[in-house]
């Protein structure tokens, strides 16, 4: 594979209160391909919108990427970066679509009014050329009647057409690599359909490259082309799509699968993962998930489990691997990776 | 849930809650008000005794409506709720106290419907002390049983909402929906704002706390999957009508309806190497102010009758025609200020111009054939003279067919009391699949 768009390695973003420091994200590495569609999924509390935010330099006091992160985006250091240069990024490079679409407009200018400043701002088209490439964006989007939805307010917009009017006001800024932070989860299911369907037009046509953040499993495997789970701030498990839903490795991954109605027999019970995902707030010096692992072991309270690979392109961060192994010499695997890995701390 | 079908078929199918001709209309009060909001528009049901009876739909759809309606917190426009053999809708002063210690409700919303101010004993002791239940001890017996039951512990009475996970502050929910020991429950959404793992554990107790106190659900959700993992029946709604219903496993493997078919197949399975075929729908549901006078789906329908003589037209030119309809019927939505009627009059009016602009792109590289040409031009001209409702009505008279003008009937599919509202069902016409395959 060519160079990788983005590439983030050992990102950890911590949120300091008064009592303890928070570490929503913990040592978190993932590359994104061109033109390829990579999905975070996890559960709230997992760290994947931090992850998302801190790509796109969101992230304010008090929180904090900590020193020896990087993000990088076509070879730029974007942790490097002050303000004005994310500004520019911001408008050029990489755009980013938010689940609630009305927070995201601005509910005093028309819906043209602003992506005809998106087109100022960043294409420097002005005047009748602005209104013209505007009515083209909101036809891309397939808003019906575009000319006349140009003049009229976000509130006059369904849910629907106002995330379609926000991905249009983010191609106003031709980005080539798109962030997608759960853009379908307030809408129904026939709406999120069509915008599912319009993204995937979209990278084709573009050729974008995306980041796809969301807790729905179902629309993780109609997007994304890889896929990582992330739990209490860490990624525990990344493989392609197809791999990942056939041959699940990390506990945690089968038990949120498991946790899906309709993916076991309709008689069933549910299965269940028992406890709640921890806030983590201390470095991991054990495994996050084990206080919830029915596979768990003593080990698991005292090593860090690193990723092993488990399939092709498919790694697992969890003690029972490498499968071949006694238990005594994959603890022993996992601790010499954790110190020699340059892992954090 | 076979486990839960096999319990029902040998106890009983008798029926708890007949609902007959429902309407709920809002805004519905006065001469010069604008047409009313019909939210639930004419609905017949029958909840079975014991069973979970699913309502889907999308948002808008008037789902939570009628279940509020069946509660009695909103008053029905017209029609019956009977609750076994007694019509509800007319209950007033002790006897509707009375009966509401029968039917409870669970919201979707776990942070805004519990009083914070309250400790989780209080809020579920409330519903005992409104209705007078037993000494104080015994309320507070019956509060920390009722804790257990649903998963928390006795220490947990003494805190407060904020103090709990959504999962938590959902049991706490049920908990108090339960204390009256009511036999029917209205499940609004129950699960639709937790994380899926939390959200398994929440349907598994729901399940076990039917068994253990033969209630009868009625389970509201727009998350299809939920539902056909919960319900042994199930009815699909869309804009304030039930489009169809039927035993959840048979509509969910084999839907006839046109609207069910589309919703089913839209849903993002967890399955990347799942290749079927979808039916997206394009646009988005009609105001429910300003619903079609035909089939309430018909806007958007993939199976949509063409009326006779167009059979020449082709597919394209057809699609692009009923684009450019609904594009007409959203200008007819949109107010006109003093100005520009005052414009309008004087042979002024350039507001609409740009409906050109749209045509052409609607049509771009799309046939008009002379039997369409006509009042395709017409209708133009009438939008640009800023009269959109002249052109509105000049498409229905030119391109509507039964779908666009008359209310389909309830039609029995199978002998297993499964229904769809879709005129497709009818001997003349062919049926739905062949239609959308086409």
């Amino acid at each position: 594979m060519s160079e990788p768009v983005l590439s983030v390695s050992n990102l950890r973003t911590v949120f300091h209160t008064d009592r303890e420091t928070i570490r929503a994200v913990d040592g978190v590495s993932f590359d994104v391909g061109r033109g390829e569609t990579v999905g975070i999924v996890g559960e709230s509390g997992s760290g994947k919108s931090v992850t998302a935010r801190s790509i796109m330099g969101l992230v304010e006091s008090p929180g904090e990427i900590l020193p020896g992160s990087s993000i990088r985006f076509n070879g730029q250091e974007l942790t490097e970066f002050d303000d004005a240069q994310y500004r520019e990024i911001r408008g050029s490079g990489i755009g980013m679509v938010f689940q609630d679409p009305q927070k995201s407009l601005n509910p005093v200018y028309t819906v043209g009014n602003q992506i005809i400043e998106a087109l100022e701002e960043n294409q420097d088209l002005t005047g009748e050329e602005a209104r013209e490439e505007a009515i083209d964006l909101l036809e891309a989007v397939a808003i019906p009647d575009a000319p006349r939805r140009l003049d009229e307010y976000p509130h006059e917009f369904s849910g629907g057409m106002r995330q379609r009017a926000m991905i249009a006001m983010m191609l106003a800024c031709d980005p080539e690599f798109l962030i997608c932070d759960e853009p379908t989860t307030a809408l129904d299911v026939t709406i999120e359909a069509q915008i599912l369907e319009l993204l995937q037009e979209l990278q084709e046509e573009r050729g974008l490259s995306i980041l796809f953040i969301t807790h729905d499993m179902g629309v993780i495997a109609e997007i994304a082309d890889r896929v990582n789970v992330m739990y209490a701030g860490e990624i525990v498990e990344t493989a392609p799509v197809e791999e990942l839903f056939a041959s699940p490795t990390h506990p945690y991954t089968e038990g949120l699968l498991d946790a899906i109605p309709g993916r076991q027999d309709g008689s069933e019970q549910l299965r269940t993962i028992e406890g709640d995902v921890p806030t983590a707030n201390e470095a991991a010096s054990h495994c996050r998930f084990a206080p919830r692992c029915e596979h768990a072991f003593d080990a698991c309270e005292q090593a860090h489990p690193q990723h092993v690979e488990v399939g092709p392109e498919h790694t697992a961060a969890c003690l029972l691997y490498p499968g071949e192994k006694s238990r005594s010499e994959r603890v022993e695997h996992h601790r010499a990776q954790a110190e020699t890995g340059g892992d954090h701390e | 849930m076979s486990q839960a079908t096999q319990r029902h078929d040998d106890t009983d199918e008798e029926t708890l809650i007949e609902v007959r001709n429902l309407e709920k209309y809002y805004g519905d009060d006065g001469m010069f008000s604008p047409p009313p909001v019909k939210a639930v528009d004419g609905v017949d049901l029958d909840i079975k005794r014991g069973e979970t009876f699913g309502l889907v739909g999308e948002s808008g759809s008037g789902k939570s409506t009628l279940g509020r309606t069946l509660l009695r917190l909103e008053q029905a426009t017209s029609g019956t709720v009977s609750f076994d053999g007694t019509d509800i809708t007319t209950l007033e002063g002790s006897d509707l106290k009375r009966w509401r210690r029968n039917a409870q409700i669970v919201f979707q919303d776990p942070e805004s419907s519990l009083n914070d101010r309250m400790t989780v004993g209080e809020i579920v002791r409330e519903p005992l002390d409104a209705h007078d239940k037993g000494t104080e001890r015994e309320r507070r017996k019956r509060v920390m049983d009722l804790l257990s039951r649903v998963g928390l512990r006795e220490e947990h009475y003494y805190r407060y909402p904020h103090q709990f996970s959504g999962g938590q502050r959902q049991r706490v929910g049920i908990a108090r929906a339960l204390a009256l020991e009511p036999e029917f429950v209205v499940l609004d959404e129950p699960v639709s704002a937790l994380d899926v793992s939390v959200q398994a554990k929440i349907i598994t107790l729901l399940e076990d706390l039917q068994e253990e106190f033969d209630l009868t659900y009625l389970f509201i959700a727009h998350d299809l999957s939920v539902v056909r993992h919960i319900c042994d029946r199930v009815a699909v709604m869309y804009l304030g009508k039930i489009m169809e219903v039927g035993e959840t496993e048979e509509l969910y493997e084999d839907p006839v309806n046109p609207y069910t078919k589309s919703l089913l197949s839209a849903i993002p399975r967890p399955d990347p190497t799942d290749e079927s075929e979808r039916t997206t729908l394009p646009g988005t549901p009609p105001s429910p102010r300003d619903p079609p006078q035909g089939c309430q789906f018909s806007t958007r329908c993939p199976a949509k009758i063409r009326p006779e003589g167009f059979e020449e037209v082709s597919e394209e030119t057809w699609d692009a025609i009923e684009r450019f309809r609904e594009i007409v019927r959203e200008r007819t939505r949109v107010e006109l200020g003093t100005v520009d009627r005052v414009k309008r009059r004087a042979g002024l009016f350039s507001k609409y111009d740009d409906i050109d602009e749209a045509v052409k792109d609607l049509f771009d590289g799309v046939e008009r054939p002379p039997v369409v040409d006509d009042h395709l031009t017409y209708a133009v001209e009438q939008v640009k003279a800023g009269h959109p409702q002249d052109a509105r009505e000049r498409l229905h008279e030119a391109f509507g067919s039964v779908c666009d003008r008359e209310r389909p009937a309830h039609h029995q599919v199978g002998d297993r009391g499964r229904e769809s509202y879709c005129h497709r069902h009818r001997e003349e016409y062919d049926d739905v699949e062949s239609a959308i395959r086409r």
